[in-house]
């Protein structure tokens, strides 16, 4: 039998919101996608867009940007550069025709294990419905 | 409506006069301008203070040896400059130099910035063998006919920015019907009205040439839309991207001549980015080969997130390479819809923050939830 196919998606989570949240989702024993590899962070302003573009670029299938909702972040306005920074991504990649779909932005709060739970399932779903990144093929990056 | 004052000489002979009057009247200490080498074609800029140096400056040579923004900064980057110099620049300079002053990478007090209405600048591949002069009436002629000369840098064919509004002083060349004739130059502050006091030649009051100016930029943003057209999906997209940028030498050139630029240790050159023997190995057991130097890809898109939205368009990094990659007309293609998604213009205002350090709270509403 072939074996079923499994993407693997980074996700940057800042520690006090959506690095809560994941650990809520998990103590109230919510089913997480296997495919999500939780990188933790003090806020989603420690981003650098490299990061996203290297996880892009070095094979990830998808890349997952959290942090607190605007207006609640720890550092008081971390998150909206965050938010800027995604834009800047998002439109760089677009002008490049790049696949913008592999790379989301999501507000995570601790105490929305739900959220976590459905925001990751659904992002995984896409991911496997897109298939492999293609640049997992590609020799001459 | 802006003073200008007319000097009765072809624009290069009244501008190079008007910087020796200020040199000898003592308003500037110093001349940053365009000098040419005796007895060659090339150019490079310098610090004029002897006036009798003032005959081998060449001012408005349309040639970018780099950009100057970037030389202004390296000499104003711990302090600003003790004595008033005036300095001779592009519009696109003009900007960087700005952006560059935004980022506290340089100091504007005591510049006097004398700045053109540009008509463009040609590649500098076109001096490499001793023989430039050939190509100046070409360039005079298009200048005072507002035409599009097909042999400028791509930049300068497809720059719409090229009134530089934060100059002192703006002398008229793109657009300007009679410069063999006369030197026109638009006093556009107290700073220039300042400095032009006392000057030779005669006063009047006039507006830059707008309908001229117009037409330019019509037909400049018409060639625009056509070099966009030739990045299409052949050259984009990951496929496009790995063929576009296959000869990349990685030598950074484009990275070294960017004014925006300016860290003095890149990201892309520390160790963060630094492939191990172990990076290798894990490439070739998963795809079966890999590309050396690699990170190519990555280090330009990197580099596009990184000041695309600063981007001046002045085309240094497209002049350098040395295997012709349009790296210039990829960061115009990205660099414009950066701006336009944040409604920032680099170069427009000194006060104005760069996106990057800024943010609205309200804006992208509904993002991420």
């Amino acid at each position: 039998m072939e074996k079923e196919y499994t993407p693997q998606i980074i996700g940057f989570l800042c520690t006090w919101c959506s690095y809560t949240g994941a650990d809520l989702a998990g103590v109230s024993r919510l089913q997480i996608p296997p495919s999500i590899r939780v990188i933790r962070l003090m806020c989603s302003g420690r981003i650098d867009p490299l990061f996203v573009t290297k996880a892009f670029i070095k094979g990830s299938d998808g890349v997952m940007m959290m942090g607190c909702h605007p207006g609640d972040c720890h550092y008081q306005k971390g998150n909206y550069y965050t938010r800027r920074r995604y834009k800047t991504i998002n439109s760089v990649f677009e002008s490049l025709h790049l696949d913008t779909e592999r790379i989301m932005l999501s507000w995570v709060s601790a105490s929305e294990g739900v959220k976590y739970g459905k925001v990751t399932k659904e992002f995984s779903d896409k991911i496997t419905g897109l298939g492999p990144n293609p640049v997992q093929k590609e020799i001459f990056l | 409506m802006s003073d200008v004052l007319k000097i009765k000489k072809p624009v290069e002979e009244g501008i190079t006069e008007f910087l020796k009057f200020l040199l000898e009247k003592n308003k500037v200490k110093g001349i940053f301008t365009l000098r040419k080498a005796e007895k060659t074609d090339s150019f490079s800029y310098s610090l004029i203070t002897d006036v009798k140096e003032i005959k081998n400056a060449a001012p408005l040579t349309p040639i970018m040896p780099a950009n100057a923004g970037q030389l202004l900064s390296s000499f104003t980057l711990e302090d600003a400059i003790k004595e008033p110099i005036a300095v001779i620049i592009r519009p696109c300079e003009l900007r960087a130099f700005v952006e560059l002053t935004k980022r506290i990478q340089a100091n504007m007090e005591n510049i006097f910035l004398i700045s053109s209405t540009c008509a463009g600048v040609f590649p500098l591949k076109s001096t490499q063998n001793g023989k430039f002069s050939h190509l100046l009436p070409k360039y005079w002629d298009a200048a005072k006919k507002s035409e599009v000369l097909p042999s400028l840098r791509p930049t300068c064919t497809t720059c719409e920015h090229f009134v530089p509004d934060l100059a002192d002083i703006i002398v008229s060349v793109a657009g300007n019907k009679n410069l063999a004739e006369e030197c026109s130059l638009h006093l556009n502050t107290s700073k220039g009205e300042e400095l032009a006091q006392g000057a030779p030649g005669n006063k009047t009051t006039e507006k830059l040439n707008d309908v001229e100016l117009v037409k330019l930029k019509e037909s400049r943003l018409k060639e625009r839309e056509k070099l966009f057209a030739s990045i299409n999906d052949k050259n984009l997209g990951l496929a496009g991207m790995v063929k576009t940028f296959a000869p990349c030498l990685s030598c950074h050139g484009c990275r070294q001549v960017c004014p925006i630029c300016f860290c003095t240790l890149c990201d892309f050159d520390s160790k963060t980015h630094e492939d191990k023997v172990s990076h290798y190995e894990s490439e070739l057991h998963q795809k079966g080969g890999a590309r050396i130097p690699s990170g190519t890809i990555f280090f330009h898109t990197g580099r596009m997130i990184h000041m695309a939205v600063s981007c001046v368009n002045c085309g240094m990094c497209s002049d350098v390479c040395p295997v012709d990659i349009p790296v210039a007309t990829l960061f115009s293609m990205v660099g414009e819809s950066l701006q336009k998604l944040f409604d920032y213009l680099p170069g427009r205002d000194l006060e104005e923050p760069a996106p990057c350090e800024t943010f609205i709270e309200n804006e992208f509403a509904g993002l991420g939830e």
